[in-house]
């Protein structure tokens, strides 16, 4: 089953930023084994929002781009994951090991809605 | 869905992760794969009656390997009463099964993952028959039930309960040493693991529709099982070639069956439904392996020509002088008649039919292939390119007749069919 996961960090207790040294040496391992594992299919960091990415609402018809107000960062500000587990609590099992390495913070994994094969 | 279930199910996952870890440092400390294997098996037992009731705990690997330290103790001490002799080891076991949390932290960390790759060359080790590797392999670093093995090589449970029997006394016979073998020995050795691999993704990938959902699992546990060695002996290049020969073929996966369940051959699948992550992937490894001096090994040369179709847009755009350069550099590195046969095939792609024809008619006399029917096939296509319509429908005919797959009968039937309609 796929499914798609969102991690953004507790910005109070875990800023924002890139891992560098130990941090990103765990963070690299991680990632290397569940890509060994076939969990991790495709996956990045995002780049904060205002700078480097938009939002853009719809209401009545009329586009809106919106450019605040949003935390000011100057590194990373969580990132996201394609993912492919056998269960639910699998997935639920692979946020808290990934959680285990990124730090405090919030991970929102969807199961992605796979038909019949066209 | 109860909530025991949900807890299986986490069980399930954790077990997937950590099995052969949790078995790879047992096996050091009671220096007896067999053993180790069942103290973790006795682990899982118990995280099965206790965590529905008390919850999963924070920490599920250091858990697990403090209850199967705690079972390894108590079988020493059992066994100590009828043998005297136990005894000193077993007290040097209890002082090196120390269980507190530091101990069992370092116990199962293994950064380099030394424990985890003597307990893959143990599992795959020469004395043991290639099904006894492969179920070996698949319940120790795999974490699969002998009842998942069973179903995904359709055979009963209690044979390859039988076989994993034997398999541990086989090696405790042996007396095969927990280690990573050195020198000359790891070449011949490391054939015998990526062997194994290899063995495990046929299974998964000659599965069809209808068959156990298990079967075609066998692909990505052998993709993992590969990624493992692979992240473990980062400078070994076939084990990269391996890799990406499997993930190469694993992209065409969903493309090579129809909904009925006919298999759809390479040039006729559509090129849309070809996995491109797994692609990429496959042509990552297979840098990594050449990149390494690999380029020669035989697992590269077929990633090599699995590469060529990949990067191929469409089949008429497939480069076949590459593929028949390739199939003949393979033919001289690990000579066999269906390898040839393939070449026979890539050469009447890259240099007409009458090439291929030449190799192809070289091959009748080949006692392996006496009653393979893609020789056959593959001359009654040739036939039919060069006009020869009696011999060609004679050859699909032929091929009919030795194919065990009622579906490809019926296709070669037709053939033969329209061959004769043409003239």
């Amino acid at each position: 089953m796929k499914y798609f996961s969102i991690y953004i960090p507790d910005s109070k207790t875990n800023p924002a930023k890139a891992p560098t040294g130990a941090a990103k040496e765990r963070m690299d391992k991680f990632v290397a084994d569940a890509i060994a594992r076939g969990e991790l299919l495709q996956g990045g960091g995002f780049l904060p929002v205002k700078s480097h990415g938009a939002i853009v609402r719809r209401s009545n018809g009329k586009n809106n781009v919106i450019d605040g107000p949003y935390a000011e960062s100057k590194e990373l500000l969580g990132g996201f994951a394609m993912l492919q587990y056998p269960s639910r609590e699998a997935a639920i099992d692979g946020a808290k090991r990934f959680l285990e390495v990124a730090g405090d913070g919030e991970c929102i994994t969807y199961q992605i809605m796979e038909g019949e094969e066209c | 869905m109860t909530a025991t279930d949900s807890i299986h199910r986490t069980i399930a996952a954790v077990w997937r992760i950590e099995s052969g870890k949790l078995i790879a440092s047992l096996a050091r400390m009671v220096r007896d794969v067999g053993i180790a294997e069942e103290l973790a098996q006795d682990a899982l037992v118990a995280a099965m009656e206790q965590w529905p009731q008390a919850g999963v705990p924070d920490n599920p690997a250091a858990w697990l390997m403090t209850a199967a330290k705690h079972r390894a103790i108590d079988k020493l001490r059992r066994d100590e009463l009828l043998q005297r002799k136990h005894t000193e080891l077993a007290h040097e076991l209890e002082t090196a099964l120390d269980d507190s949390a530091e101990a069992v932290a370092a116990a199962l960390d293994d950064p380099i993952g030394d424990d985890l790759l003597r307990l893959v060359f143990t599992a795959c080790h020469p004395v043991l028959s290639s099904e006894a590797r492969i179920a070996l392999t698949l319940r120790m670093l795999g974490g699969l039930t002998t009842d998942e093995i069973a179903r995904a090589f359709l055979v009963p449970e209690a044979t390859v309960a039988q076989r994993i029997v034997r398999a541990k006394r086989t090696l405790a016979d042996a007396d095969v040493a927990f280690e990573v073998p050195r020198g000359a020995q790891l070449a011949v050795r490391l054939e015998s693991v990526l062997e194994a691999i290899y063995l495990i993704f046929n299974e998964g990938y000659t599965a069809t529709a209808g068959d156990d959902w298990m079967r075609p699992q066998m692909c990505e546990e052998a993709l993992r099982l590969g990624r493992i060695v692979a992240g473990l002996m980062p400078q070994q290049a076939e084990v990269h070639g391996l890799v990406a020969l499997m993930e190469l073929q694993a992209s065409r996966m969903h493309a090579r069956v129809a909904p009925d369940g006919a298999p759809i051959l390479l040039l006729e699948q559509n090129r849309a439904r070809w996995d491109q992550l797994l692609i990429q992937r496959g042509l990552a490894s297979l840098q990594r392996a050449q990149k390494l001096g690999g380029a020669r090994g035989s697992y590269a040369l077929q990633a090599a020509i699995a590469a060529c179709h990949a990067r191929a847009r469409s089949a008429d755009a497939t480069d076949w002088p590459a593929i028949a350069a390739l199939y003949a550099t393979l033919a001289q590195v690990s000579p066999s008649p269906v390898v040839e046969l393939n070449r026979a095939v890539a050469v009447g792609m890259a240099d007409g039919p009458a090439a291929g024809l030449e190799l192809a008619d070289a091959l009748l006399d080949e006692p392996v292939l006496k009653s393979y029917h893609l020789l056959a096939t593959v001359r009654g296509d040739l036939l039919e390119k060069l006009g020869r319509r009696d011999e060609a429908r004679a050859e699909y005919e032929r091929a009919a007749g030795m194919t065990r797959n009622a579906r490809e009968r019926q296709l070669l039937l037709q053939r033969a069919e329209r061959v004769q309609a043409a003239q």
